[in-house]
Parts: C-alpha cells; sequence; structure tokens
C-alpha cells in the first residue's frame, strides 16, 4: 500500500472516527447522570442535520447551523421533561424502552416533516471536488472542519465539566447523586441538563457530516449503532477513552474497505466488535473492572 | 431550632418511623442511639427531605418543611453528613468541598470560597495534604473528614451526622469526637446518630433512644449513660464500647 493510500483511509478512518466518538460522548453524558443508555442519540444527530438543511434555506449556513443546534437542544430538554422528568423512581429497563420509544417516534415525524428524500447541507467551505494536499493524500476541506470542529467540541466539554460550576454539578450527579443531592444540587434539573447537552452534541455530529454522508430521516440509527459500539469499546461513561475507541473503530473501518472489504459490511464490522467486546471485555477496552463501577465524564 | 412533632415517614408501605417527637436546640449536641433497624437513618433522610413524611411536622427555624425540597432544606442551613460517607469518588478531594458550598455560591457570587476552604483544611489539615486526591482513594477515615468538611461548606447551622463513627479505628475515632466537638464551639448545632452509644453520650448534651420507630427514652445524655435500660441494651458488653472510648 502506498503512502498516498495509506494517509488517505487514515483521514477517512479519523473522520469518522471522530464522529462516533462524538456520537458516543452524546450517549456518555446521558449515561453518567441517569445510569441509561438513550437510544435516541442517534436521532438527535438526524435532528440537527435535517433542521440546518430546512434552515439553510433562507437563512446564511453558520447561522442555520447554530440555530439547528440550538432547537434541538430544546427539543432533548423538552423530551426529557415531557417523557422522563416525571416518572417517579423508573427502573432502568423502564427508562431503557421509554427511549427506544422516543427514537422511533423521531423517526416517524422526521418522516413526516422532511420525507425520505435524501439531502445535505453544502460544503462548509469549496465543494464537492476541491481537496486539500496532505501527506500525500488529497482531503476534502470539509473533513478538516470535521476535524477541527469535533476537536473543539471535546476540549470544550472537557473544560466545561472541569472547570463551570454547571458542569461540576453534572459530574457531581454523576459520581453519586445522593451526595449532590445532599449538597443542594437539583439531580432532575442535571438529568435534563445532560439531555439538552447530549442533543446539541448530536446535532453538532449531524451537521458537520451533512455534506460528507448526506441527511436522511433514517440516519441516525446507523450513527447510533456506531456510537454505541464506540462508547462500549471505550467503557461505557468515559468520553476521553471514546475518542481513543472511535479513531479506532473509523481506522479499523476505513482499512477493512481499503483491503477490499466490500463496502456494505461496515456495519457488520462496528457490530462483530460490540459483542466480541460485550463477550470477552464488558467493561471496554480502555476500562477496568474497578473503573467500570466508577462514572467520569 | 429544629423541632419534630408525631413525625410518620417510611418507604413504600413499610411505615418505619412511629410518630416520633424530638427538638433541638440551637448550639447544642443531641444524640440519637438505637439498633439496627430502628429507623434511625431514616429520620435523617426525612428531615433532610430525601423521603416525604407521610405524617407529622418538622419545623426547622420556625419553617414547616413538610413537602421541602432537599436543595431548599440545605439552603436554610441543615446538612447531612449521610451514613456511609458518599463522597464524590471519581472527584477531588477540592472538587468534593467546593461542590459542596455551592449552595452558598449560589446565594451569593462573591462568596470568599477560599476562605472557607482554608477554614475546613484547619480542621481537618489531612484533606489539605490530599486535596489533589480522588476522593474514591482517601482512606475510610479521610473520607468520613471529607464528607464532613464538605457538609460544612454549606455553611449550615445544623449539622446531622449519619454514623461517623461506624469502621473507624478508635484512635480515628476519638478524632471525629474531638472535631464534633469543636464545631459545637464554633457555634454549630449538632444531631449526631451513633451506634457507639457511649462515644456519642459522653460528648452530647442530650440523647434519644430510637426501637422500631419509636422514641422509648429521652433526657440528659448523663442520665441516659446512667440508665439501666441503656446500659443494658447499649452500653452491654456486646457493645464494643470498650475500645472507643472517648475520654475527652
Ligand atoms: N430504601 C429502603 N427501602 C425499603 N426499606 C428500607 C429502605 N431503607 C431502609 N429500609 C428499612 O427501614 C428500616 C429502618 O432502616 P434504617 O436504615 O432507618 O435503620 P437504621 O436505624 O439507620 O439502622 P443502622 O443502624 O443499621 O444504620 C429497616 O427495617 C430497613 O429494612
Ligand atoms: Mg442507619
Amino acid at each position: 500500500m502506498s503512502l498516498e493510500l495509506f494517509s488517505q483511509y487514515i483521514f477517512a478512518g479519523i473522520t469518522y472516527g471522530i464522529i462516533y466518538a462524538i456520537v458516543a460522548i452524546g450517549f456518555n453524558i446521558i449515561y453518567n447522570t441517569t445510569g441509561i443508555i438513550n437510544f435516541a442519540q442517534g436521532e438527535f444527530v438526524m435532528l440537527g442535520g435535517m433542521t440546518a438543511i430546512s434552515l439553510n434555506h433562507f437563512l446564511p449556513l453558520p447561522l442555520a447551523i447554530i440555530s439547528a443546534v440550538l432547537f434541538t437542544m430544546l427539543m432533548g430538554g423538552l423530551i426529557e421533561i415531557v417523557f422522563i422528568r416525571w416518572l417517579q423512581k423508573p427502573s432502568v429497563l423502564r427508562l431503557i424502552i421509554i427511549t427506544i420509544g422516543i427514537s422511533i417516534l423521531s423517526r416517524e415525524a422526521a418522516l413526516h416533516v422532511w420525507g425520505d428524500s435524501v439531502r445535505a447541507l453544502p460544503y462548509f467551505t469549496g465543494n464537492v471536488v476541491s481537496s486539500v494536499d496532505i501527506l500525500g493524500a488529497s482531503i476534502s476541506p470539509q473533513v478538516l472542519w470535521v476535524l477541527a470542529i469535533c476537536y473543539c467540541l471535546v476540549i470544550i466539554l472537557s473544560l466545561f465539566f472541569k472547570f463551570t460550576p454547571l458542569g461540576r454539578e453534572m459530574q457531581a450527579c454523576a459520581a453519586n447523586r445522593l451526595a449532590a443531592t445532599l449538597c443542594g444540587i437539583n439531580a432532575k434539573n442535571m438529568v435534563t441538563f445532560s439531555f439538552m447537552l447530549s442533543a446539541a452534541i448530536g446535532a453538532v455530529a449531524g451537521c458537520v457530516v451533512s455534506p460528507i454522508t448526506s441527511s436522511q430521516y433514517d440516519m441516525g440509527t446507523g450513527l447510533a449503532i456506531k456510537g454505541f459500539t464506540v462508547a462500549v469499546l471505550g467503557g461505557l461513561g468515559n468520553s476521553m477513552a471514546a475518542v481513543a475507541a472511535g479513531l479506532l473503530l473509523g481506522i479499523i473501518e476505513a482499512f477493512s474497505v481499503g483491503i477490499g472489504f466490500p463496502l456494505a459490511f461496515q456495519d457488520a464490522i462496528a457490530i462483530s466488535i460490540l459483542l466480541i467486546i460485550l463477550f470477552v471485555r464488558p467493561h471496554g477496552l480502555f476500562g477496568n473492572k474497578e473503573a467500570a463501577g466508577l462514572k467520569e465524564f | 431550632m429544629l423541632k419534630i412533632r408525631n413525625l410518620e415517614s417510611g418507604y413504600g408501605k413499610l411505615r418505619v418511623l412511629k410518630k416520633v417527637s424530638l427538638h433541638v436546640d440551637a448550639g447544642e449536641i443531641v444524640t440519637l442511639i438505637g439498633a439496627n433497624g430502628a429507623g434511625k437513618t431514616t429520620l435523617l433522610y426525612t428531615i433532610a427531605g430525601m423521603i416525604k413524611a407521610t405524617g407529622g411536622d418538622i419545623v426547622l427555624f420556625d419553617k414547616n418543611l413538610r413537602n421541602a425540597s432537599p436543595q431548599h432544606i440545605v439552603k436554610l442551613g441543615c446538612s447531612l453528613v449521610p451514613e456511609g460517607r458518599q463522597v464524590f469518588a471519581t472527584l477531588s478531594v477540592t472538587d468534593n468541598l467546593i461542590l459542596g458550598g455551592y449552595v452558598q455560591y449560589k446565594r451569593d457570587r462573591h462568596y470568599n470560597r477560599q476562605a472557607e476552604l482554608a477554614a475546613i483544611y484547619d480542621i481537618f489539615p489531612v484533606l489539605h495534604d490530599r486535596r489533589e486526591q480522588l476522593a474514591g482513594t482517601l482512606s475510610g477515615g479521610e473520607q468520613q473528614m471529607l464528607a464532613m468538611g464538605r457538609a460544612l461548606m454549606a455553611g449550615p447551622k445544623l449539622i446531622m451526622m449519619d454514623e461517623p463513627s461506624t469502621g473507624l479505628a478508635p484512635l480515628i475515632v476519638k478524632e471525629i469526637f474531638k472535631i464534633i466537638i469543636r464545631l459545637r464551639q464554633a457555634g454549630n448545632t449538632v444531631l449526631l446518630v451513633e451506634q457507639n452509644a457511649k462515644a456519642a453520650l459522653g460528648i452530647a448534651d442530650r440523647g434519644y433512644v430510637l426501637e422500631t420507630g419509636k422514641i422509648i427514652l429521652q433526657g440528659p445524655a448523663d442520665d441516659l449513660l446512667n440508665n439501666a435500660d441503656v446500659q443494658r441494651a447499649y452500653l452491654g458488653r456486646d457493645v464494643d464500647a470498650d475500645t472507643a472510648t472517648c475520654e475527652i
């Protein structure tokens, strides 16, 4: 394999990988505050992308994206308030079924609003054919946008959790909900915030990938599976490990295509990896058994 | 300061507290002793608003706390150091303390956090040595101190402690009890739940004995110490009080 081809695959892998990581971080944030997997996470990605595409008809691109992210964030909060907040001590199983319901509901609603046509946001800079040469590989400028935005997002998130009062409170809720309540923190509000934050992150992911992968009402499912695989691969609840795991999965996928695996098998790869991890290392590649008991953003 | 009248509470259909009445006056150390499962923790959680009372009144600073949220109760100045420490294991010692102080921070954005932290570190010098360490990696005694420090960061007038001496070596227990005395000298009021009846009655002004959800005895701590029933049930040879005696 030539160097050009190699770096081409690496870049493709990193691009998808970081998107998976962002989706996984969305899973982790909600998992950390509630202990559940939000199966509607992929729908946040779809909602962000589709809303931005619609808004872009009459708003400039950056404004359309920002509004779409804010809109998705509101929807995330609303969904939590309507479906989850009022439940008294719900069981994990019940919550998971609720999120699956929300996922189906949002997909059907999206089908109703947008139909089943495939749409896409325009490239942030340049167009389909423009490219930048890096290490011999020709990279679409959109890939650089994805990398830059996702990278910033990860940094901003970790700063948010470390240094802002709200971030600390969410972390406290994740670490020990009882103690957080005794410190005067409103745990229910933190759960709402975590849904809003996850929704916003998902929406950002949905917007930045849209030019590359296009958007459709059911795009969430595939991404959610990948994101979930990555979250489990890194160890549920651990976002920094999710970034590493995301890049790993992305690169594996890219090279599997490179060595001649049919494109259609890409999802099979993710699912196989997921199954293997669940059998062999249920606490994730980077976690150990003790750490699996602890949650961290 | 705290008045409880005919309090009833429990979990679902299980009634744990049956018409419990007690009061704590400002500046007192009041201890509540009782066997396992008597309902001591349930009582503290009900006062803290974590469990909704099904009957009776809780009056704190002349405000009725029935149906008040835990956040509101902490804001009013009543903090609980829960059973089993419950520190934020994945956060550093300092972060644990800062989180304890959020009630004050939200009340007044300019409150002097550094001064409060320094005051806590002054009471618990170990915590200062360990301030960057994750709370989950502290020893049991250090975690207990952290839990107390975290509750103090909220600036409570009434601090409730649920079995602070459980699972700690006698020397550490002694230190914890010394700190409780020091807290009272600093103007705090303490409601102390203990299994270690001898040590608790040793530092308390008054005491209550809770048995299967009812207060069966109450009075000045010295009277309880000399009470034959208490001696038999809680200070007998079964209770490992001798090793944890606290001569202060
Ligand atoms: N979450 C719960 N759900 C149902 N029942 C509970 C719960 N917590 C405690 N109980 C029951 O309530 C009763 C009182 O428990 P509580 O924890 O208040 O006792 P305690 O006096 O604090 O005991 P210990 O000294 O062992 O801490 C017990 O019979 C216990 O089984
Ligand atoms: Mg108890």
